[in-house]
């Protein structure tokens, strides 16, 4: 074998279960692909001395014929995820240094069905941001560049000039499995975090359902609206991951008790006969013609695979990104109350306790943070809680509605996953709302609670990658993955990113 | 609808954010122009909507009312206090509170 990181999720599985390699040589392979793009600066931590030692386990239970469904699979974890005796720090200063004592139920999900942890992968800071330049650990940097674009490269001083971003919140999700760094990656969506990054970098992205997946032990952001799943290199390989990390956990009250299906075992069924909805109201205005044409492929693919295409209006859709500008920033402002320099993390001392809160919280959060907790505060504040956060709560109602009964009467939705392809960095960080339009067709799916995936589709003019999303009804990953698997071979994409960075 | 320093200022301490002087102007303009971009929310009816907090439409679950050590249960104070920047014995340690 020449080249085991080039294998897909499921073909590592299978040569693992087959004895063709071993989990310890998979994951070197992977941690020499690491240490070359550092670069790319994907990683907060690298975890390699644990790997090792749990590639090992893994390689003694396969020995013994023994071993779970991820066996020995090297993969990334978003450092959101909190892991027990490793760093997690959301990409922010004020979590710096902190090693939970406990371990988040999805990540706990992959290591019981016997998965290795490489390491903990670079985000948005608190995973709010669009193009991974919000984290204090620097922004990573996407492994796709411009056709001949000799203006992304490694510099004198080993350093990137230039640089596409990989989208965000999952940044380092998106650039490590684009790459290459492991084999998948745990990502989390509270407006678009694992869809958006999926889509720039030409990987598969999926947000279950609301309630399907544990947020317990991962760090909170907008907790009605946060949702983890899988981004990884196929179709097959996200559906084999969300298995793995889906399920009931008492520890999450918000976490539903319905059995997980096997989604893998779906893909071949094809979508003949579904009834799929067109949304035209997600054709806005200043999108890229490239984009506009790949959707009418995705629908035409549809058609070819014998599903009933239609039109479909969801008027409120312009309205959802505002709502998610008053519900998300309130929920966090609620949430990140909890860093106080008091129970862990950053202290900046002070012989005034508020005062101690007041300059622990200042040096501790970065601008984006600040500013979407000053939002949260102020729309939750006396004299202006019903104007905003009782009248989004109202419209988000709507919204749900709307979306319900559009489902009602297909049995998916197709739009574009992202409104550009990757963009430079830089080039929307001093424009808050330039920044938050991003999410503009991931976000409502947030709000409804509804799953929703990107696929890889296509290549614009410069040769970066654009995906295509599906939305599902809640619960329903099944039909959404069929759907997916149908795209996926119709699209064939097989482009991979030149590996300029090593 | 647009806010000024002065609200920005009391925003930021009711949020415990210090914000330097030269910092409080640029961000009553970009939380300004945020709110300003949201208000296009006043163009739509809710008369009689119910506000919704939550897509999962269950009732929260109820656990049995027993002691546990593990998970989420108590008893391991030594976890508790293992990430605090300044502990005694099994206390987190903050300036004084009262006079």
């Amino acid at each position: 074998m020449t080249d085991i990181t080039s294998l897909s999720l499921a073909e590592l599985r299978d040569a693992l279960k087959d004895k063709k390699l071993s989990s310890r040589e998979a994951t070197e392979a992977y941690l020499k692909n690491i240490e070359a793009a550092k670069p790319l600066n994907a990683f907060n931590t690298v975890t390699a001395e644990r790997a090792l030692e749990m590639a090992d386990a893994s390689d003694a239970r396969l020995a013994k014929g023994e071993g779970g469904a991820l066996e020995g699979v090297p993969l990334g974890i978003k450092d959101l995820f909190c892991t027990k005796g490793v760093e997690t720090t959301a990409s922010s200063n004020i979590l710096r240094g902190f090693k939970p004592t406990y371990e988040s139920t999805v990540s706990g999900n992959l290591f019981a069905d016997g998965a290795v942890m490489l390491g903990k992968l670079n985000l948005d800071e608190f995973a709010m941001g669009s193009s991974n330049e919000t984290s204090a650990m620097g922004p990573v940097i996407n492994p796709w560049r411009r056709s001949g674009d000799n203006a992304t490269r490694i510099g004198e001083d080993g350093k990137v000039v230039g640089g596409l971003t990989p989208g965000g919140s999952s940044g380092g999700s998106s650039t490590a499995v684009s790459a290459h760094l492991c084999a998948a990656a745990t990502a989390t969506d509270t407006g678009g975090s694992i869809r958006q990054p999926a889509s720039l970098t030409g990987t598969v992205g999926v947000k279950p359902t609301y309630g399907r997946c544990s947020r317990w032990g991962v760090v909170a952001f907008a907790s009605s609206l946060d949702q983890a799943g899988p981004i990884a290199r196929t179709v097959r390989d996200s559906a084999i991951m969300l298995k793995s990390m889906a399920g009931h956990d008492p520890k999450d009250s918000t976490s539903i008790n319905v059995p997980v299906p096997d989604y893998e075992a779906v893909l071949g069924q094809g979508v003949k006969g579904l009834k799929i909805g067109v949304p035209k109201e997600y054709r806005i205005d200043g999108m890229p013609s490239e984009i506009d044409e790949l959707w009418q492929k995705g629908i035409d693919w549809l058609k070819d695979a014998g599903a009933e295409v239609k039109e479909v209006s969801l008027p409120l859709t312009k309205y959802a990104l505002p709502v998610y500008y008053i519900v998300a920033p309130a929920e966090a402002s609620s949430n990140l109350a909890r860093y106080d320099g008091v129970k862990y993390g950053l202290r900046v001392d002070d012989s005034n306790i508020h005062r101690m809160y007041a300059k622990t919280r200042a040096a501790g959060f970065g601008e984006e943070v600040q500013r979407r907790i000053l939002i949260g505060t102020y729309v939750l504040s006396a004299g202006y809680y019903d104007a905003y956060y009782l009248k989004a709560q109202k419209v988000r109602k709507k919204i749900f509605d709307e979306m319900m009964l559009a489902l009602n009467d297909v049995d998916l939705l197709l739009t574009p996953s992202a409104p550009s392809s990757a963009f430079a960095l830089g080039e929307k960080s001093d424009d808050p709302i330039a920044m938050y339009l991003n999410d503009v067709f991931t976000v409502t799916t947030n709000l409804a609670g509804l799953p929703g995936a990107s696929v890889p589709a296509g290549l614009d003019a410069n040769g970066l990658p654009l995906g295509l999303q599906l939305i599902g009804r809640p619960f329903d990953e099944e039909t959404m993955f069929r759907g997916m698997a149908v795209l996926e071979d119709a699209a064939g994409f097989t482009a991979q990113p030149d590996h300029w960075w090593s | 609808m647009s806010i000024d320093k002065e609200t920005v200022r009391k925003v930021a301490n009711l949020a415990r954010i210090e914000l330097p002087e030269d910092r409080l102007e640029p961000m009553a303009r970009e939380i300004s122009g945020i709110l300003g971009w949201i208000e296009q929310l006043d163009e739509v009816d809710v008369t009689g909507v119910e506000a919704m907090a939550s897509t999962v439409e269950v009732g929260l679950p109820m656990r049995d009312d027993v002691l546990t050590t593990d998970g989420t249960g108590g008893g391991r104070p030594e976890e508790i206090v293992a990430n605090a920047p300044k502990t005694e014995e099994h206390f987190f340690v903050v300036p004084k509170v009262v006079e």
